[in-house]
């Protein structure tokens, strides 16, 4: 299995050294083998910079790429994104100005559960780490709002930020604890943690015990900001509080997007990427798995803590088996990145519109939408497994967030 | 000391119960290390097909048991070959979806079908019979009669599993997948018996946990949590580890209730994690994942 992959590698090498390739590898193996000629800088980061020392099993050396190629990520697609997302940008920042109350609840809605997703995407679809207790870390960010802000009187806004990190570092010793566990065994680790946090938040009397608490009209309604989005947009203070969450939403979507992105070009992104094609494959190469695996773990809790403060600032109302419900912030998250394609980035996106659909339209026939969901989730996953996005990326070469590197010849083909 | 005795039994006798509802989970995860996330809320699907037949059908509670058996056996063999066979083998996701959205699939269509009403089944006199030992110990007939339940099936399963043709055709399975293909063994066919094995067992936990306490379609993830946490604290592919992990998640449960009754479901989930914290492959593991 590893030799085979190296052997690709290799390939690959020697297929982009013929003249006339426009195209190098297609495995991250070989994308680390050849893409990354400055792995050697010696920057401590998740690839172990690659030694060359005799003892150690001698990695494949950069090739030295001929002056007539260069190496290219963008793709004409992506020029295009880039060329619209900042008028995309101005436009939803502005739209509370012109929009209803209640499409705005409905975005806000739309953008943690996008956040939501491409935190558990990063998570279960490049670093192989299958969670279904990311409601753990959801809860605990809420948790962590209420108290901040009731018992310490911060500020909403910085609790929420105070929260995700806090979120991040009790995530460190629960790593500790789930990582012992593998594949499967992770899976249903990571859950029952989940419901030790619900039953643990359910015994704290000060936090409402198990019926749960709202949070005072002076957290939601009477803040410093929210006064001068009120006179800013002469609105009630309710409508201002959507307005804030509404802005915060979009910042942490957008964030949570150029985070993964950038995250992904880096050379941890490559690192993952060879993780999920293949794990023994990328440690064979130099990738320190445990490492990247946990700070990705980390980093996944400390962006759903935060979204999961912010869920609840809008909701203003918690209580454990809310918080903490695998339904809303596992299973739901889970179905988006399935049905819009696991591993990328442009399947969240597209997944969370259809969710978003989805609901505004079936969420009345109750049960049934749900049984529809299941169902849609099963057979994307049994007939098309790369999901909505993976079938369309094949069918018209279509590729919003370019991670690949590829190599370019400057002289056209002849 | 009598009453931590009492606790202490009152937990074995618990430990039987999640026995039954992971000996099928246990048997499919030993031989294809499937996860299951639905087996939860099938067993409480064959609870509603137990309670249907019964109290609609009128049909005697035994004969009941033994049509619900079939009809998941089949139901279970159809599922195996039909859906999950087609997500093995290409990593632990896909099963994982599949099975996750079957069980969102299961409840809500329980919930169509039954409502959200708490029901149980009903055995007569059986349900609150007990009898004492030396006039301190109280023990009731059926947590007694679920226990031994437990103990028979696993009994059945591990001379199914180690005496039978089927048997070593499971293991053998279990072992290396692609090489019985080459001994003509069709695994596929093998992991859809495997499934319908792993059903009957399940109408079995169906029975008992419909006699001994009431169920909504909405409590077949907790029950799944408990099943899963004794197979892992058992250890992959072994029977008896199972029931031995039933036992304790059983145990830490009536401790921890006897502490303070909010605690029963937080002491089994400590225990399983502080377990797995020493032994991160279970008790007594058989296979190597």
């Amino acid at each position: 299995m590893i030799v085979r992959t190296r052997l690709s590698a290799w390939f690959a090498v020697l297929r982009a050294r013929l003249p006339g390739r426009t195209r190098l590898a297609d495995t991250d193996a070989a994308r680390i083998a050849i893409g990354r000629p400055d792995s050697d800088r010696g920057r401590s980061c998740g690839a172990k910079s690659r030694r060359t020392d005799e003892t150690a099993v001698r990695p494949q050396p950069a090739p030295d790429i001929a002056s007539g190629y260069r190496v290219a990520v963008a793709t004409p697609a992506w020029r295009y994104m880039i060329g619209a997302s900042a008028p995309l940008l101005a436009f939803l920042i502005a739209l509370p100005a012109f929009a209803g109350r209640g499409f705005i609840q409905e975005l806000v809605f739309v953008f943690y559960m996008l956040a939501l997703a491409q935190y558990w995407n990063l998570l279960a679809g490049y670093a192989g780490l299958v969670s279904i207790g990311q409601q753990a870390f959801v809860g605990l960010g809420a948790y962590l709002l209420f108290a901040l802000t009731i018992s310490a009187g911060l500020d909403p806004l910085l609790a929420i930020v105070v929260a995700g990190l806090v979120t991040g570092l009790v995530a460190l010793p629960t790593a500790l604890v789930v990582f012992r566990l593998r594949g499967a065994y992770f899976a249903i680790g990571t859950w029952v943690v989940a419901e030790v946090f619900r039953l643990v938040f359910a015994q704290v009397k000060q936090l409402g015990g198990g019926t749960g608490m709202s949070l005072p009209i002076s957290v939601t309604n009477q803040t410093a900001i929210i006064k001068s989005i009120q006179a800013l947009f002469n609105v009630k203070a309710s409508a201002g509080r959507d307005i804030l969450t509404y802005w915060i939403a979009l910042a942490l979507a957008g964030g949570t997007i150029l985070l993964v992105y950038f995250v992904l070009r880096s050379r941890h992104g490559l690192a993952l990427a060879a993780i999920r094609d293949s794990d023994e494959a990328a440690e064979s190469l130099g990738v320190d798995n445990f490492k990247v695996k946990l700070w990705v773990y980390i980093v996944t809790a400390m962006g759903s803590g935060m979204t999961g403060a912010l869920i609840y600032f809008q909701k203003a109302r918690i209580s454990p088996d809310a918080a903490f419900s695998v339904l809303d912030w596992t299973a739901n998250v889970i179905f988006v990145v399935v049905i819009g394609g696991i591993g990328t980035i442009e399947g969240p996106i597209l997944g969370v519109l259809v969710f978003y659909f989805l609901q505004t339209n079936l969420a009345n026939f109750g049960s049934w939408y749900l049984i529809l969901l299941g169902t849609l989730a099963i057979t994307v996953m049994l007939f098309t497994p790369r999901g909505l996005w993976g079938f369309i990326a094949e069918r018209y070469g279509l590729v919003l967030f370019p991670l690949r590197r590829r190599l370019i010849t400057k002289e056209p083909d002849r | 000391m009598l009453s931590w005795l009492d606790t202490i039994i009152q937990g074995v006798l618990l430990g039987g119960l999640y026995a039954l509802f992971a000996a099928g989970l246990s048997l499919i995860f030993g031989i294809m290390r499937l996860v299951n996330l639905a087996h939860g809320d099938l067993i409480i699907l064959a609870a509603y097909i137990l309670l249907s037949l019964t109290a609609s059908w009128g049909i005697a509670l035994v004969p009941a048991v033994a049509i619900a058996a079939l009809a998941l056996f089949a139901f279970g063999f159809a599922l195996q070959y039909f859906v999950f066979n087609r997500t093995l083998r290409i990593g632990i996701l896909p099963p994982l979806i599949v099975t996750f959205g079957l069980s969102i699939v299961i409840q809500n269509g329980l919930l169509e079908a039954y409502s959200a009403d708490s029901r149980r089944l009903s055995a007569g006199a059986l349900e609150t019979a007990s009898f004492s030992i030396e006039g301190a110990l109280n023990i009731g007939v059926m947590p007694l009669l679920t226990f031994a339940s437990a103990v028979l099936a696993i009994c059945a399963l591990n001379i199914l599993f180690y005496r039978t043709s089927i048997g070593r055709a499971f293991r053998a399975t279990s072992d290396d997948p692609e090489i019985v293909q080459l001994m003509g063994v069709d695994n596929r066919r093998i992991y859809a018996l495997a499934m319908g094995v792993a059903m009957v067992v399940a109408t079995i936990a169906a029975l008992f946990l419909g006699l001994r306490a009431t169920f909504d379609p909405t409590v077949g993830p907790a029950r799944l949590l408990y099943a899963f946490e004794a197979v892992i604290i058992g250890g992959l592919g072994s029977l008896w580890g199972t029931l031995a992990g039933g036992v304790v998640i059983g145990v830490a449960q009536t401790i921890g209730a006897k502490i303070n009754p909010e605690w029963q479901v937080l002491a089994g989930h400590l225990a399983f994690l502080g377990v797995l914290m020493i032994w991160p492959r279970g008790l007594f593991p058989r296979a190597i994942d």
